[in-house]
């Protein structure tokens, strides 16, 4: 766990419209944002759905699992980060897409369409998401 | 037929200019290179600050602009959708000209992306959605996010890093024939793949330049462009078009494909009643090498997944069919911050016939912008008075 007083790192500042989204993962809870309406699963986390534009939205449990829909591998850092790492764009298995790590010792060994996990990270007083590689691919 | 191709032709690029030096100018401010490039634009249609009325700008206020320079504008757009905006103004500056709610309107750039003389720093909002959902995973800027969907493109459709490397070579190739431009020597794609690596497959000749600049333009009516007595032949406006996405990638509805690009593209060649294949040059704009790759494909001058070989092969290059960022580019030839007013500059250059790498018989270019990492685009098409 990292040092709160000496992380240099960024963690997110939430709006209203994203607390909730951002507090479960503080909880450990992945959620996705879903239209009670029309069902659409969608983020980043709003107050309306961005297909049919309905005020009620449920924050659904994700399912935990996705595939790695596309990558780089960071060789240069932001202040407080170690590279390298890898920084992906995440397909989630409700179908939206999420940023975060993949944690991985071989980065140059990652594939697209690799399936991953869901984790967390702490960081500070919060959570940061982050994903682990299951091993197989998708 | 939309209504709008009744506006095809209908205004005219009169002055473009770029600011008088280009590259590092620790001696201006961000403020006064839009200004330097505004005097160099109206100098060149032969006009004054109080021939304006209208003015449009991005990063400074158009507000600041037109008080600095005396203009008593009645007509204001401060638009900023980011490197692609200059594209947008010029599209409103058409509505609002024919519309009759201007006459002239001047649109500035002008930033000090290297020196950050008179610049506010850049930092993304606490609030916004890059700062809450992406700024936490450490992307070292723009290098780790532009460039996000390439590794997905390489697997879809079997591009190499050699294909993507031959994007900087061949502008490096237009470079050499533009005095002005950079970074003028020679390089290789095995110089591309040797040079430091940022966010792999990303590497530093992938990347564009960080400048100091400005350009302006100047348009009016097709019908007062006629009745001035111009130095330079009009340009006219034979389409236009913008969209925008998101301001996160994981917002993106493709990773291999750009939605603002191909609306703003099939609105502006529609309005032009024009097909990619009547397009004697063509701007892109290269924030990164990947950039040119998607817009080739998404303006339809090829198919999905054609467009590294038809870079690799030589058809965007001096010679071949398609030219394409002729200048340099933001690769080679300079890159501000918000490098679409730049495109727009060597568009007019290559109809007017004034390039330093000067294409042979160019009546249409087209010249498409975009802005934050593929947040929005916006497409001109521009040609000569034997395109009306």
């Amino acid at each position: 766990m990292s040092d709160i007083s000496t992380d240099s790192r960024p963690v997110p500042l939430p709006t209203p419209d994203t607390q909730e989204w951002f507090d479960r993962i503080d909880a450990g809870e992945l959620t996705v944002p879903r239209c009670r309406a029309c069902a659409e699963f969608f983020l980043y986390p709003r107050s309306c759905c961005p297909r049919c534009g309905a005020r009620e939205v449920d924050l659904v449990p994700a399912a935990g699992t996705g595939t790695v829909a596309s990558f780089v591998v960071n060789q240069r850092a932001p202040a407080g980060f170690a590279p390298p790492y890898v920084l992906a764009l995440v397909e989630l298995a409700e179908g939206p897409l999420l940023m975060g790590h993949v944690v991985t010792d071989a980065p140059d060994a990652l594939e697209v369409d690799a399936a991953v996990r869901v984790a967390f990270e702490q960081r500070g007083e919060r959570r940061v998401v982050r994903f682990e590689p299951t091993g197989s691919v998708a | 037929m939309s209504r709008d191709r009744a506006l095809r032709g209908a205004i005219a690029v009169v002055g473009a200019a770029e600011s008088t030096e280009l590259g590092k100018i620790p001696g201006k401010s961000a403020l006064e290179l839009h200004v330097d490039a505004a005097l160099n634009a109206l100098a060149d249609a032969g006009l004054r600050p109080s021939d304006v009325d209208g003015v449009a700008c991005a990063g400074e206020l158009p507000v600041d602009v037109a008080d600095y320079l005396g203009i008593v504008p009645e007509y204001l757009d401060g638009t900023n959708v980011g490197g692609s905006s200059y594209m947008l103004h010029v599209r409103h500056a058409m509505a609002a000209i024919t519309a009759g709610l201007c006459e002239t309107v001047l649109v500035t750039h002008g930033e000090s992306g290297r020196s950050r003389v008179g610049m506010t720093p850049w930092a993304p909002a606490p609030q916004s959605f890059m700062a809450q959902l992406e700024l936490p995973h450490g992307p070292v800027g723009a290098p780790s996010l532009f460039p996000i969907g390439v590794r997905r493109y390489m697997a879809e459709y079997g591009m190499t890093r050699e294909q993507l490397a031959t994007v900087p070579v061949v502008q490096r190739q237009w470079a050499a024939l533009n005095p002005r431009a950079r970074l003028r020597d020679p390089i290789t794609v095995e110089d591309v793949l040797a040079s430091p690596v940022i966010a792999d497959p990303i590497h530093l000749m992938h990347c564009c330049l960080v400048t100091d600049g400005g350009g302006a333009l100047v348009l009016t009516s097709a019908e007062r462009a006629a009745q001035l007595d111009l130095p330079a032949p009009p340009v006219y406006v034979l389409g236009a078009g913008e969209s925008s996405e998101s301001t996160v990638v994981s917002g993106l509805e493709s990773l291999t494909s750009s939605r603002a690009i191909r609306i703003g593209g099939e609105r502006a060649f529609a309005q032009a009643g024009l097909t990619p294949a009547e397009v004697d040059h063509l701007m892109i704009y290269d924030a990164f090498a990947h950039v040119p790759l998607y817009g080739l494909e998404d303006l339809g001058f090829v198919g999905r997944g054609e467009a590294p070989a038809f870079v690799a092969d030589g058809h965007t290059a001096p010679g071949g069919r398609l030219p394409l960022n002729t200048n340099g580019g933001g690769l080679a030839y300079t890159h501000t911050g918000m490098y679409g007013m730049f495109a727009i500059q060597e568009s007019v250059r290559q109809v007017r016939g004034t390039a330093p790498a000067q294409v042979e018989g160019v009546d249409v270019s087209v010249c498409t912008g975009v802005g934050g990492m593929f947040m929005s685009s916006g497409t001109l098409v521009l040609g000569s008075a034997a395109t009306l």
